[in-house]
């Protein structure tokens, strides 16, 4: 009893961390399955047919590379403005700032599903037709704040002195930002363009208003939730998972490594 | 001021730093007034303040760091006020130093040489490592090194270019005092070796004196006094360079005669006489005027009041009784509170010790005369005296 | 040469001393550098709130086409057919939020103080389910609350669900298509959204400050009261933040794992936009929500004494 009161937090923590990772293990559980119907919901019989076939269901893997070419264009261009526009913040001194800041926050602090009808709202309105321009559009709209807020905390962080040293050592202003800046700069961006990929490819809701018919793979999981389940969705998240888990634990590897032969 | 430009302009060297009527102001705060300075070349040059007096603002504008609002920087007889400091033959070691976290020591140093194109960069950084004695570190990078070696590879990355000028930003605030002893010495060494005019701004006083030939004492935004740091010491032109190099005993004084030959000045302070010598005073002295007489703490003599009559005919006296006593090894610290001024200081050798000397003892305080100065009275008395809140 | 023409210079009486400006140059360089995403912020965030303002009070059916007639009636009328939704919305969210942070917690103080050499895989349990498609793992969903899976067999074995079907969050002893069903997916979503935020302000705690309290006759539950709890305030409130405003535009989850009587506004949106094309309405309804939100934010973070966000 006392060990439980002590260990308390620990117990609660897991717990949560169990409610987590189930979804995933059932996803997991259930790319193996071999469902009766149309539906992937319920246990029948162990099968690897959708893992040595994972492309085998129409226009699926169509979508899913639809998703990372988009996710990938919206990670650029949000990245580009997103950290121009950080710099911008941290390093000068301009008017408007304020409003500045806002009109960077608004994005976040709305409900999604505003977002998305407003900007429908627009393209119909100029009679722009939806498709792949129009999503990826959006997505750089809502990763910019984003990568905004990533590269900020990062720039905040830096000592102005390094440039100013960088300067002084005889490197001009596009030397100094190639040198120096960037490379110390380097994590956030970094960390701003990982969260922009993740929230384009991963997006629905803002994706479901203005894609017109462009399909993509959140939409095609969408569409089968209607339609019937293919198992295959589960090898793709199932897969996607394993690969995101394994580049993470090789980084940190690597990183200790580094670290240790670093010391020595 | 057009006086001492043009007497500036006629002893210009070949390469002396001058800065002419240089300010800067950021809205309606005045960070530095309009001053005239120059440094002469192969000096080793201290601008000497505490913080927020405008002297890191007067180097970075030397570094090109910092757009004056108004003057000229000349380094020799070139303007070089509107280069970029990219282009300025000058280089700086900045404050916590400023090292490429990204690159290793190697890169560090050769930082400046690649970015002017030269590409055969070994043989000098390996040459710099050596007159730093780094040559082991070579590629290790900035946060594996402890502070006193980032500093000298911050020197390190700045010397190899050869700069006109070497800019030294509080290059030691970091480092605890034992290294900071050492690490003045070895600037002090590496300027000799390479004859290079070094600018450094510093708010220690002891470091001012003991690596530079001459010292800008600044406050508020204007230079109080420049000169040689013996110079500076023995005769303070104003309260603040007083207090603020060193300790003195300032003493609120009314004159009672200038003499027949104003050689020498009698003034008067709590009912007791002393003199000064009149070319020792700042101010002009009239009769009946006022003036601050100052002695440095270790001038002093320190005699038990039962021992007066065997004091020195001609000497200047004050008496009082000890407040306070503190033992510090080579010396001993005592506080006098008399009617010539609250909380005198005396520093008295440890030579032999009188017993007597408690608190609570009245005691004489005598000294030559010569080692008295006298300041303007109209100047805040405690102006650059370090107090607890500016400490912390 | 050059001594001359410095001495010209100098015998110039300098008594009005040139003020140097900035070059211009140099000064718009922030206006460029923002410029580009502040005009992308602009026209694709920006403008389309305004045309959707202009839509919400404009009249008339897709085949003759709408125009702007100041009808305010449309935000009236969509109040009051869709009410329910509304007051759903912002309950299941609250209700979500508050999970969230009440699941969330303990992991994040887990992360930040108790894991040791497992902080690292355990940041990466938290990040990791990111990678797999929120759809897929949200209908993953749909198989653990499934009737007579083991978690409800469960759930009424411990007689839970009687409790919560005499509230109304389930029905019977179904899970699926009840609201807690939609909650609890709301609550699974935006979990990482909750404990990233709390795990960073609680990391930058000084771990000191909780020797010091002990120090001071602080016991660990006054510790945590009155130091830990308080310095993770900024956690607290983005994580609460990140968390409440998605979750009240929702729909996918009361889609998915709802049924028709657990629809939320999102919903509603949603399907007058898509389906329906009533384009008044559902612009009305998207300007209450977004008002809604702005208003309750505002107040909060007001309440919550933070101005530095997310």
């Amino acid at each position: 009893m006392r060990w439980i009161r002590r260990n308390l937090v620990v117990i609660a923590g897991l717990l949560t961390l169990a409610y987590m990772i189930l979804p995933n293990l059932v996803v997991m559980a259930f790319s193996f399955n071999k469902p009766k119907g149309r539906f992937n919901y319920s246990w029948q019989e162990f099968s690897l047919d959708a893992w040595k076939d994972p492309c085998g269901v129409a226009d699926m893997c169509e979508s899913l590379s639809l998703s990372l070419q988009l996710a990938a264009w919206a990670t650029v261009g949000a990245v580009v403005l997103g950290t121009m526009i950080a710099f911008a913040l941290v390093r000068y001194r301009f008017r408007a700032r304020g409003a500045i800041n806002s009109l960077i926050f608004l994005p976040m602090a709305m409900p999604e599903v505003v977002m998305a009808a407003s900007l429908l709202t627009l393209f119909l309105n100029m009679g722009i037709e939806l498709g792949f321009w129009t999503v990826l559009i959006a997505h750089i709209m809502f990763c910019l704040s984003f990568v905004v807020t990533a590269v900020k905390a990062r720039v905040m962080s830096m000592d102005p002195r390094l440039e100013e040293a960088a300067r002084d050592l005889y490197a001009g202003p596009t030397q100094t930002f190639l040198r120096v800046t960037l490379p110390i700069a380097a994590p956030g961006i970094a960390a701003g363009a990982l969260l922009a990929f993740a929230l384009s490819f991963d997006d629905f809701i803002i994706t479901n208003f203005n894609a017109g018919s462009t399909v993509t793979f959140p939409m095609f999981v969408w569409g089968s939730a209607q339609r019937g389940t293919p198992v295959q969705i589960n090898v793709i998240g199932t897969a996607m998972f394993v690969l995101a888990v394994l580049v993470v634990v090789a980084g940190q590897i690597i990183t200790n490594r580094r670290k240790k032969t670093a010391t020595a | 001021m057009t006086d001492k430009t043009a007497h500036t302009g006629k002893t210009t060297g070949g390469g002396d730093v001058r800065l002419t009527g240089i300010s800067k102001s950021y809205g309606s705060f005045t960070a530095v007034h309009p001053l005239d300075l120059t440094v002469p070349q192969g000096s080793f040059f201290a601008l000497l303040g505490a913080s927020g007096c405008g002297k890191t603002t007067t180097l970075r504008m030397i570094a090109g760091l910092e757009d004056p609002s108004t003057g000229t920087v000349f380094l020799g007889d070139k303007d070089v006020t509107d280069l970029p400091p990219y282009k300025r033959p000058v280089n700086t070691v900045f404050q916590s130093y400023a090292l490429f976290p990204h690159m290793d020591i190697t890169e560090n140093i050769a930082f400046g040489l690649r970015r002017r194109g030269i590409k055969s960069v070994k043989k000098q950084v390996d040459d710099m490592l050596e007159l730093v004695q780094l040559g082991d570190k070579a590629r290790h990078k900035p946060h594996q090194l402890s502070g006193g070696q980032q500093q000298r590879v911050a020197v390190a990355r700045a010397l190899i270019n050869h700069p006109q000028v070497l800019l030294l930003d509080e290059p030691l605030g970091a480092l605890d005092l034992k290294l900071r002893r050492q690490m003045q010495l070895e600037l002090k060494r590496i300027q000799t070796e390479v004859g290079i005019t070094f600018v450094h701004v510093t708010h220690d006083q002891e470091e001012a004196m003991t690596m530079a030939d001459q010292v800008a004492v600044m406050n508020g935004g204007r230079v109080e006094q420049l000169g040689a740091p013996a110079d500076l010491y023995e005769n303070p032109q104003t309260t603040f360079v007083a207090n603020f190099l060193g300790t003195s005993n300032l003493i609120e004084a009314e004159v009672l005669e200038t003499g027949p030959t104003s050689a020498d000045v009698l003034v008067t302070a709590g009912g007791g006489k002393l003199r000064v010598p009149g070319d020792r005073c700042t101010s002009a002295v009239r009769q009946g005027g006022k003036v601050l007489v100052g002695v440095r703490p270790e001038k002093i003599s320190l005699a038990h009041a039962d021992d007066a009559g065997s004091i020195a005919d001609g000497r200047n006296r004050v008496t009082g009784r000890i407040a306070d006593s503190s033992f510090i090894g080579v010396s001993t610290q005592y506080v006098v509170n008399s009617p010539a001024g609250a909380e005198l200081q005396v520093y008295e050798q440890n030579i032999e010790r009188d017993a007597r000397l408690r608190p609570g003892a009245e005691v004489v305080l005598h000294w030559n005369p010569a080692h008295t100065f006298g300041l303007d009275a109209a100047q805040d008395i405690d102006a650059g005296v370090e107090t607890v809140e500016d400490a912390g | 040469m050059t001594t001359s023409t410095l001495q010209k210079e100098e015998a110039a009486p300098v008594e009005e001393p040139v003020l140097r400006k900035p070059s211009t140059r140099k000064r718009l360089v922030p206006y460029w550098l923002l410029l580009p995403g502040i005009i992308w912020l602009l026209v694709f965030f920006a403008l389309p709130l305004v045309y959707q303002a202009s839509t919400s009070v404009q009249t008339g059916s897709l085949e003759a086409g709408f125009q702007v007639t100041w009808h305010f009636q449309t935000y009236w009328d969509a109040f009051q057919e869709y009410w329910p939704q509304f007051v759903r919305s912002l309950l299941y969210a609250g209700t979500a939020t508050l999970l969230c942070l009440l699941l969330g917690y303990p992991l994040a103080y887990l992360i930040a103080f108790k894991a040791g050499r497992w902080r690292n895989l355990l940041l990466v349990l938290v990040i990791a389910p990111f990678f797999t498609s929120f759809l897929i793992r949200t209908l993953a969903w749909k198989t653990i609350l499934a009737d007579d899976s083991l978690v409800v067999d469960a759930l009424n074995a411990l007689h839970v669900l009687d409790v919560t079907s005499w509230i109304g969050w389930t029905e019977g002893d179904r899970v699926l298509a009840t609201p807690m069903a939609v909650v609890c997916g709301l609550t699974y979503n935006f979990l990482p959204f909750m404990i990233l935020p709390l795990y960073t302000s609680l990391e930058r705690i000084d771990g000191r400050l909780h020797e010091a309290a002990q120090d001071l006759y602080a016991s660990p539950a006054t510790t945590f009261r009155k130091v830990t709890f308080p310095l993770s305030m900024p956690g607290v409130v983005s994580g609460t933040l990140l968390t409440f405003i998605p979750a009240s535009g929702d729909y996918v989850n009361a889609e998915l794992l709802g049924s028709t009587d657990t629809k939320m506004v999102g919903n509603v949106i949603q399907s007058q936009f898509l389906r329906v094309l009533d384009y008044p309405t559902a612009a009305a309804l998207s300007f209450i929500l977004m008002a809604i939100v702005l208003i309750m934010v505002t107040v909060y973070i007001r309440r919550a004494g933070t101005e530095d966000l997310v």
